[in-house]
């Protein structure tokens, strides 16, 4: 029974409608998250990740509880979400398989994008989810569209796009969400602070008191929430997804978190504070956070926790060690798919060779 | 003067039926047919609805179409156009208006990192198109009389449609809708209400392939390639030499800019063994270079003299009369040229 409280005492009722199976359902996904991320660090440590690693440690939580508002399926029915490059939670949330991940990070031929992008930029439209570009910002009129698309049809599906606080500062996040605000498009925007764009600090972004409050500029509904309460986060999420499913339009939801890494890998992050990222650490980690409401609340107990950690284990080490096999694309590869017209010109090619009879 | 502008092109199909359009209306017509033929297809931009567009493209069809799918935006380039790619990716075919086409600048970003790049990516095709007047000769100045095909023309994943005639307008604007690949369909608005270029298009549904240049105007002394408004100055070129020079001038017009229509290109030079570009927009970095680059590579030897090309200078366009005219390419500039070429 998915749904029989473990412990001794009475269970607190969970919020927001949602049932045990699902709070374990995140509590894998959180996990799920955190560890393919340390795996793949393992993995950039030995040279076997192409290029930049990227973390979301200390975001993992509301990347996974926002996606967990939205409607999944992989029929292509279900609701789309475009991620950042810190939404690997949201991802997997969602429908992407911790493998895919595993292979574009590897930059193999049999990865979704086929080594022609990187790390978590990749999509699946049955499955509900766009890759983002790095020029960030773009993903928020791109899902204007989608949404638009969504009302077009008379379809009751949701977008919902991440956007850093960096990224708030763009032209394109600003004429994406006015243009869906306009439109009473069913957009949720989810912009995430987490102090930093890189090395450039909040104060060095925006003037503005919030991002939340940049919401009514635009004439969008504003929710801010602790970004490292999943159950909180969850909570807002869904509220937003169904106002938008209902008519209701486009909300802007402030999450506020944490980057405890740099911007990637290779940034020593030495601009912040050691002692700051120490105590979102001890004090703050969306993690501990969600383990902590499950048991004291009985809604879990550690025994089941460490359960589903053990067989995250196991499944990665599975699928990491198959993607380990895979080969890298062809090199010709990169002549195809630019357009649907067939294969690009070679680097070298001359097609007339010279004419003796005209000589 | 006399202008080939007022000779008909052999491909007019004269039909009892229809009245002759200009290439604004036979736009238009293409629009409007794609709108009833296929339910996906929508139109997006700045005061295309009530107001019917800057030009009056799209007057009439929020009223046959409604908002869902005439859809009148902010000011917002890079907004909109976004917006088109996400439409697409869920199956739509949007159309997307630049009320001119120098405002295609503002979601330059758009267009060349994330749609130009998304079927490679394995974000799948997206399949939209990217249409607006261009183009000079109608003192519009600085901002409202580019040409900023180069710019686009260097990203791959993209394709540039650049009509000359009515039948040619409405049968690539056509294509374009129904290609899968992002289109940016380009239309000169000098030619837009042209008398002369008026025509009696078929009654029946048709297409003018992308990627396919015309001939349209058959000779063996020289050949000018060109696209857009020059394909007429150039024919006005080509009589005056026919004219003053016994002179028999052959013009391609490439219809197409990306892909070029090497073959048509090689063919031509082949023939005649001279080779003249004239395009309307700015010389460094324009598609001229290109294509002197291709004929060199595939037809050297058949080269009887070098290269020339006729261009703008390399400045942003000017608004005053005398400015605007030295700024661009004249009849007289290819007449110079092509007498250069044919002497060599």
């Amino acid at each position: 029974m998915a749904n029989r409280t473990p412990t001794k005492r009475a269970a607190a009722a969970i919020p927001h409608g949602l049932e045990r199976a699902q709070l374990l359902e995140m509590y894998r996904l959180v996990r799920l998250t955190r560890a393919l991320e340390e795996k793949l660090e393992l993995l950039f440590k030995q040279s076997k990740v192409v290029g930049g690693l990227f973390r979301s440690l200390g975001q993992e939580g509301e990347s996974v509880a926002s996606a967990y508002a939205l409607r999944r399926r992989d029929d292509g029915t279900g609701d789309v979400l475009s991620p950042l490059i810190r939404n690997l939670g949201s991802m997997l949330t969602i429908g992407a398989r911790p493998d895919e991940v595993v292979r574009q990070y590897m930059a193999k031929g049999d990865s979704p994008a086929r080594g022609k992008e990187l790390n978590i930029h990749f999509t699946d439209f049955d499955r509900g989810f766009i890759g983002q570009i790095s020029p960030l910002g773009d993903l928020v009129p791109v899902m204007a569209g989608v949404a638009l698309t969504f009302r077009q049809r008379g379809e009751d599906r949701v977008g919902m796009v991440y956007i850093g606080d960096g990224a708030t500062s763009t032209g394109a996040f600003h004429e994406g969400i006015n243009f869906a605000a306009v439109q009473k498009l069913p957009l949720v925007v989810v912009v995430e602070n987490n102090g930093w764009a890189y090395s450039t600090p909040t104060r060095m972004q925006t003037a503005a008191r919030s991002f939340a409050a940049k919401a009514a500029g635009y004439g969008a509904a504003a929710e801010q929430v602790d970004g490292n309460d999943m159950l909180a986060v969850y909570g807002v999420a869904k509220k937003a997804v169904d106002r938008a499913r209902a008519g209701g339009g486009v909300t802007l939801i402030e999450v506020q978190t944490y980057r405890r890494k740099g911007h990637a890998q290779h940034d020593a992050q030495t601009y912040m504070d050691p002692a700051e990222i120490e105590h979102w650490a001890t004090t703050n980690d969306p993690v501990d956070r969600y383990v902590a409401a499950l048991t004291q609340n009985g809604w879990a107990s550690t025994k089941e926790l460490a359960a589903i950690d053990a067989e995250i284990d196991r499944e990665l080490d599975e699928m990491i060690a198959q993607a380990e096999t895979s080969p890298l694309p062809d090199a010709e590869e990169a002549r195809t798919d630019v357009t649907g017209d067939g294969p690009v010109a070679a680097p070298w090619y001359r097609l007339s060779p010279p004419d003796p009879v005209k000589a | 003067m006399a202008t080939a502008l007022e000779s008909k092109p052999e491909h007019v199909r004269l039909t009892e039926q229809g009245k002759p359009v200009t290439l604004l209306e036979a736009i238009r017509e293409g629009l409007w047919e794609e709108m009833e033929r296929d339910e996906r297809v929508f139109l997006m931009g700045e005061d295309i609805g009530v107001y019917g567009g800057a030009f009056k493209v799209t007057e009439g069809m929020l009223d046959a179409f409604g908002s869902l799918r005439v859809v009148d935006t902010p000011i917002s380039e890079i907004g909109f156009t976004g917006a088109a790619a996400g439409a697409a990716h869920m199956g739509m075919r949007p159309v997307v208006e630049m009320q001119f086409i120098d405002f295609i600048a503002c979601a330059y970003d758009m267009i060349t990192n994330y749609v130009a790049t998304s079927r490679y990516r394995g974000s799948g095709a997206v399949p939209m198109v990217i249409r607006g007047p261009s183009g000079g000769y109608v003192r519009g100045g600085p901002f409202h009389s580019q040409n900023p095909e180069a710019a686009f023309f260097h990203t791959p994943g993209l394709k540039i449609v650049y009509p000359a005639t009515a039948y040619d307008a409405k049968g690539l604007i056509k294509a374009a809708i129904r290609d899968d690949d992002p289109v940016l369909f380009f239309e000169h608005k000098w030619l837009y209400r042209r008398p002369q270029l008026r025509e009696v298009l078929p009654k029946e549904d048709y297409v003018v392939p992308i990627g396919k240049a015309r001939t349209h105007r058959e000779g063996k002394d020289l050949t000018i390639v060109t696209y857009a408004a020059l394909v007429h100055k150039s024919a006005e070129a080509a009589e005056v030499l026919e004219k003053e020079d016994g002179l028999d001038v052959e013009i391609i017009d490439l219809r197409t800019i990306l892909p070029l229509d090497d073959e048509a290109i090689v063919a031509s030079v082949k023939k005649t063994n001279r080779l003249l570009i004239v395009h309307e927009d700015t010389r460094t970095g324009g598609i001229a270079g290109e294509i002197a680059m291709r004929v060199s590579e595939k037809a050297f030897e058949w080269l009887d003299a070098p290269i020339q090309r006729v261009t703008a200078i390399d400045a942003p366009i000017p608004y005053s009369p005398p400015l605007e005219d030295y700024f661009l390419p004249q009849t007289d500039d290819i007449v110079k040229a092509a007498r250069w070429l044919a002497k060599y």
